[in-house]
Order: C-alpha cells, then structure tokens, then sequence
C-alpha cells in the first residue's frame, strides 16, 4: 500500500484514540439537534386546536387486543370471497374459448391436415390443454387477489397485519416481516418467495421461504372448493352447502397459517437455529389508494407471471399426462401402471393409487390435479360417457356427476378429507421450486423446501386415516 | 465552433425567435419531458434518488421515467437499485432510484448501497425525498448527503399529507437555512415536478451553485482532529470534493472508507467524467470549461 495512504490511515487511528469513546454519539447528537433547529424553523402549526385523528383511530381499532384478529380473519375471508367469486365468469369464459371453443378447432385442424394420431394427442389434448387449462383457471384468480392485495398494501392495511403477528413469529423463532411474505403466497406461492427479500437476515429469511408453501396458493383454491363442495357440503342441508365449502376453505388456509407458526418454530429450534433479528417498523399514514394505478401494474405483473408459468411448466407436463396414459406397456397404459403400483401406498395415506400419480404430474402446477384425478379415474375405473378418451383431462359442470365418478373410484369422505389436507401440505409447484432455487441459490436449501412438505403430508394424512379408521371400527 | 454557425444566418435568426418565444412557456418544457424508460445508451447527466424509505421515491421515478416501478405503502419497498431515463431540456438524464435509507453511516446493505453510490457513482445530482409532514426525522438524512456532495436538490413530497395534518411548511425557509434549492411536490398527483425538473437541471449544468449547510460539531478535539486529518488528505488527494466528510468517517472507523483510502479509490472521485458516451461536443466544452 502506498506510503503516503498508510499516513493517512495511521493519523486517523491515533486521532481516534485521542478524541475518545462518544465520537460517534456525538455525531447524532449534533445531527439531531440541527435537524431539529431547522425543521422548527421550517414548520408551523396555524391551528392550535387538537384534531380529530384518523389514522390513530383506526389504528387503534386495527391493532387492539380484542378486534385486531377477528378484523384480520375477517378481512382474509372477504378477500378470499370477492377472488372466488369473481373469478367464476372470466374463468367460465376462458374455459369456454380456449377449451370449448378453441380444443375441438384443434382437433378437426389437425384431422383435416392428416396429423397421426399420436402427434394430435400429444400437442392438442397434452401440451395445449394443460396449457390452457392453467391459463383459464389461474389468471382470473390471480388478476383478482393481486389488486386486492396491492390496493390493501397502499392503503397501509398490511403493516399493521404484520404489527399484529409479529409477537406470534417473534416467539416462532422468526421474523415480523414473515407476515406479508405469508399473505402474498395466498396468491401465488412463487411471489410470496420473491416477497421474502424484504428479510434481511438470511436465516429467518429462509424460513420464510421454506414455510410459505404452507399458504394456500390460488391454484389450490379450485381443488378445495370443489372438494368441500361435494364432500363436505353434501353432509349438510342443501341451503347452508354455499356457506359451509366456503368456510372449509377458510378453515383450510387457517390451518396453513398454523402450520406456518408450528413449522417456523420448529425449523428455529433445530436446523435454522440462531437470534430474532430487530424489527424496526413504521407504521405508515393511511393513504387512499391509487385504484387504477394499482389495478395496471398488479395486473400486467401477475398475468405475465402465468403466462409464463403456464408456457415454460405446464405445457410439458401436458405431454407426460398424455404420453403415461397412452404409451402402453405390455398392453396396460404407464398410468395404470403407476397406479396399481401406488395404490396400496396410497391407501394407506387415507387416499389413493389416483390421487397420488395425479400428484406426481402435476408438480409442475396445482390446477391441473382434480381433471388429471378425473381422467385417470375414468381410464382406471373403466367407466363411459364422461371425458374424451385416455390422456385428455376434464372437468364436470355439475358437482354430483364429479361425485359419482369418483365415488366409482372408489372414493370415500376420508379420501376427500385427506385430498384436502394433502393439497395444503404437499411439495411446492415446480416454478415455486424453481423460484426458491434462484432466491437461495442453493440445491441444499431448496431439497429441503421441496421435501419438508411433502413428507409432512405424508405423515399428517397417514395419521388422519389411521385415527379416522380407528374411530370408524375399521 | 458552434454547430449553429453551419446553419445560414436565416436560419438562425428564426431559431432565436423561436427559442425565445417557446423557452419561456410550461408547456415548451412539458413536452421536452421524454420518457424514456430503462434502454439508454447514453446520457448527458445522471440524477440519484435518496431518501427516507416511504416518502414517495417511487412514484417520482415513476413519474419522471414513465416506468412502473411497484409502489407501495410499505416501507422498504424497493430492495435494490433501479435505473431508469428521462430526457429534459434536450438533456438526456439517467436516473438511479435508490433504496430508502434513514442514515448513511452504513450499518446495513441498503446505507451501504445508497452510501456507495451517492460517494463513488459521482451523481451529477442527488435528489433527497422529504416527507413535509415528518420533516424532522427526513432532515437526518438530507444533513448526511449534504456532507457527502453539494449538488443537491431537495424534494419536499408529500405536501397534501403536511396539509392534512395541518402544518405549514416553509419551503424557501428550509432553502434559505440548507442552502440547497427545495421544491414542495405531490408526486402522486405529478404536482411540483416540472419545478423540480428544471431545479435539477440547473444544478446539473452548473447555473446552481450551492453552498450547503454542514453540520457543526461544536467539539473542539473532534474539529482540531477534523482540520489535521484534512490537511493530510489534501495533500495525497487534492481534487477529493468532500475532505471533511472523509476525514469524520476515517475517524468514526468506516471500514468501506478507510478501503478506499487503502486501495487510492479516492483519487479516482476527482475525474471529470470523461468517459461520458456520445456526449455532444459542445456540451463536453462546457463542462470542462475549455476555451473554443
């Protein structure tokens, strides 16, 4: 190092020691007394009288021991209420553009070109349904939740979510700011990981990461609802079946946020042991939301996001569903194959053979599991009328019909029970997987966020069936 | 030689009259304000966007490059640093947004990033975001950058929140008492922008010189310490724009300082920037003050 820098660095050490311990609180205290003489200097208040403060109300209102979670429950079942149910139209009419519409145009294209049949099969009813699949069940949902969710953050709703839950996490082992990363992977499990970079500490960050699986994702609404609505809801009188699904879910996804805490707080007693890190929080004014602002940026994002997903990872898995159905090994499909092979496993899971291939495809993306489930079911089970052949998924207008297939599939209510439990605690999608491996960086840490959940399910579904069996005098 | 003289003494008398006329309307300068998103390959000036997390920083970038940059209220938004270009005046700027910071003494990524940048990316101007309504805790950071660099212009945001909670805020006060230009904006409503447009413009193509306020420390070993420490570095970097600034890190132990004294980074912070891309000619002898 040059001589004459070294001078430098050696006079700044020896003035160092002679100035004293305090230099550095000197230094804010000067630059807070300065800040302090010119912003008086600077502001004036030409109304004396108190005001009515808003913000504090409703604060108090928001955060308050008693009302805050209630709110909180309240405002995430709304949430959940106003995605669902204004997805059904644009989501009934994707399906029937890209599905009803634009498949059977496909189709007789393809026939009129004299594509062999198995190219046809694979391209149309693999590769391009799965694909528009994706795109019709998930984009509604999703340009729906995200503003919603955005709107809630500009209007400064979420940080006092995050200053309510912060002393469950705190005692979790984790971080405050795990509460939003939580919130948004109820949209899509991939945002919620990138959402994480707002932990700074690596450690808390990772659970963060490896726990947001546990948020129900909107690819796994359908699956839900739909099983509430034919298993649970038929339990009940006709009248209160609406009511009754919607709170399962809700139920459901309170069950994730449980899991959430209980796993934190495992993985910070064993294998992300270490300090809570300081959570300096602001808690910002309310401000009225920029609406149409919002609504364009949240949009253009999220829909770009299932473009995407839906190009890059639904679409090969398109092509297996339809390739394991129909390439025949020693006269059976590899699907029944795999099926008869995981059944027994599957049983024991409280599920089945179906349930389970079903999975397996659709690691790549959650929405494609109940016409995956449907179609094998229909190629297993050997029963006519619904669906288009082997390889080509479906799915039914009418809940009863659902029902009766599955119950020649040999369903029970444990099945649909544990279907529901197995979707909330399985391994992430294969774009969450593949996010988690970019924000990490690490094969070790991303195994670990694939495998935890799915080998929880495993043991969470195996009990139920067990205890269920137990009680049912099995 | 001035480009104009190429141009026949017609054309030049109808372009004064034309400047003349349109110079002086808003709306000349309105529609000089181009947006040009992230894809520039070069530019005239570069602008850095400091300040407290939560003031509106975005929607200025936002606003300025025509970008959509997420916003939200939610402190600590922006995670990383984002670039974007606007031109101005027929100046091309690149504008640096960077992550909201309460102080610049670097104890986390985001100081560093911000402290780093305004120091060793040599901005030709920083713009501080200041939320009016909580000038107070906002003038921490304004004191710290304006010991680092005096170009600076300060972004008084955030005036309707001020309103709302009933204060008055002195801008020309607070310009008077920093000694920087202040422009009151509501950037979420594109009110105050052109202001601050052509405040950051003067300052940019030097018409502005300040002379900003510095802090005084009223410790006499710390200023002795202080006025030693200067000398010495002077000496080894004489071009070095901030040497009081330097001198109270080196003193505090600022590791990333103290670096750069190490490895001569300092005798780099004098260059001129004349690694400046297709730069105009004229333009280029202006800055550097040579004589045509």
């Amino acid at each position: 190092m040059n001589e004459n820098y070294e001078n430098i660095l050696q006079s700044a050490r020896d003035l160092r020691w002679d100035i004293g311990g305090d230099f550095h609180e000197k230094i804010m205290e000067a630059l807070y007394t300065d800040a302090t003489r010119i912003a008086e200097r600077a502001v004036t208040y030409p109304d004396e009288k108190p005001r009515f403060d808003l913000d504090r109300t409703i604060d108090r209102l928001v955060t308050s021991r008693v009302w805050g979670f209630p709110l909180m429950i309240l405002m995430l079942t709304l949430v959940f209420w106003l995605t669902i149910s204004g997805a059904n139209v644009p989501s009934g009419m994707l399906y029937s553009l890209l599905i009803d519409t634009l498949h059977p145009v496909l189709k007789t294209a393809a026939a009129s070109i004299g594509l062999p049949w198995w190219l046809d099969g694979v391209l149309i009813d693999g590769a391009y349904l799965a694909t528009a699949w994706v795109v019709s069940v998930m984009l509604p949902p999703m340009a729906i939740f995200f503003p919603l969710f955005t709107l809630l953050e500009d209007f400064g709703y979420l940080p006092r979510v995050a200053f309510n839950l912060d002393h469950i996490f705190r005692k979790a082992g984790a971080h405050g700011k795990q509460a939003l990363s939580m919130t948004m992977g109820f949209g899509c499990n991939a945002a919620g990981v990138i959402s994480t970079r707002i932990i700074d500490s690596p450690r808390e960050r990772l659970i963060a990461i490896i726990t947001n699986n546990f948020s129900l994702c909107n690819g796994r609404w359908p699956t839900q609802i739909l099983i509430a609505t034919i298993f649970i809801g038929a339990l009940v009188p006709p009248a209160l079946g609406g009511v009754i699904s919607a709170l399962s879910v809700v139920g459901i996804a309170l069950l994730g946020v449980l899991l959430t805490f209980l796993i934190s707080w495992a993985l910070s007693r064993t294998i992300l042991k270490g300090e809570v890190s300081t959570f300096n929080l602001e808690l910002p004014p309310y401000r009225p939301p920029r609406i149409l602002q919002t609504l364009y940026t949240s949009v253009i994002d999220r829909t770009l996001i299932v473009l995407w997903r839906a190009v890059v990872f639904a679409l090969p898995a398109g092509v297996a569903i339809w390739l394991s159905a129909n390439i025949l090994v020693g006269g059976v499909s590899i699907a029944e194959h795999l099926i008869n092979f995981l059944d027994p496993f599957g049983l024991l899971l409280g599920l089945n053979g179906v349930i389970l291939v079903a999975y397996i495809v659709a690691i790549p993306a959650n929405e494609i599991v109940i016409p995956t489930i449907l179609m094998l079911t229909v190629l297993v089970s050997g029963v006519t009328g619904p669906g288009q052949g082997a390889g080509v998924m479906f799915e039914l207008e009418s809940g009863l019909e659902t029902l009766n297939i599955l119950m020649a599939g040999g369903w029970t209510l444990l099945t649909g029970v544990n279907l529901m439990l197995f979707s909330l605690i399985h391994n992430p999608c294969s774009t969450t997987i593949y996010t988690i491996y970019k924000e990490t960086g690490s094969v070790k840490w991303t195994t670990i966020a694939s495998l935890l959940p799915v080998v929880l399910g495993i043991l969470v579904t195996f009990f139920t069936a067990q205890v269920w069996r137990l009680l049912a005098g099995f | 030689m001035n480009i104009d003289q190429k141009k026949s003494s017609q054309e030049v008398v109808e372009n004064l009259q034309t400047q003349a006329g349109c110079a002086s309307c808003p709306v000349h300068h309105a529609a000089n304000l181009k947006k040009l998103g992230v894809d520039m390959e070069s530019w005239d000036f570069v602008v850095a966007l400091a300040g407290n997390p939560n003031t509106g920083k975005s929607t200025v970038f936002n606003a300025l490059t025509g970008l959509r940059q997420h916003t939200g209220n939610w402190p600590g938004k922006t995670v990383t640093r984002a670039e974007g270009g606007f031109e101005y005046a027929e100046n091309r700027y690149k504008l640096v947004d960077l992550p909201g910071t309460y102080s610049l003494l670097a104890t986390s990524l985001d100081e560093e990033i911000a402290r780093d940048f305004i120091l060793f990316g040599q901005p030709d101007v920083t713009i501080v975001v200041v939320d009016a309504s909580r000038l107070e805790r906002n003038l921490n950071l304004v004191l710290q950058v304006l010991e680092i660099t005096n170009r600076v212009v300060i972004c008084l945001n955030l005036m309707d929140e001020a309103e709302r909670h009933n204060m008055n805020v002195d801008h020309r006060r607070l310009a008077r008492d920093l000694g920087v230009p202040v422009v009151p904006t509501v950037a979420r409503y594109n009110e105050g922008l052109e202001e601050l447009l052509a405040a950051v413009h003067e300052v940019a193509s030097g018409q502005t010189r300040a002379k900003p306020y510095h802090v005084n420390y009223s410790h006499p070993k710390l200023e002795r310490a202080v006025t030693q420490l200067v000398e010495q570095i002077k000496a080894v970097f004489p071009h070095v724009p901030n040497a009081r600034w330097v001198a109270l890190r080196l003193l505090d132990g600022d590791e990333r300082i103290i670096r750069a004294v190490e490895e001569g980074e300092l005798g780099e912070l004098t260059y001129t920037r004349d690694d400046l891309e297709g730069v105009g000619v004229s333009h280029l002898s202006q800055k550097s003050g040579f004589a045509q």
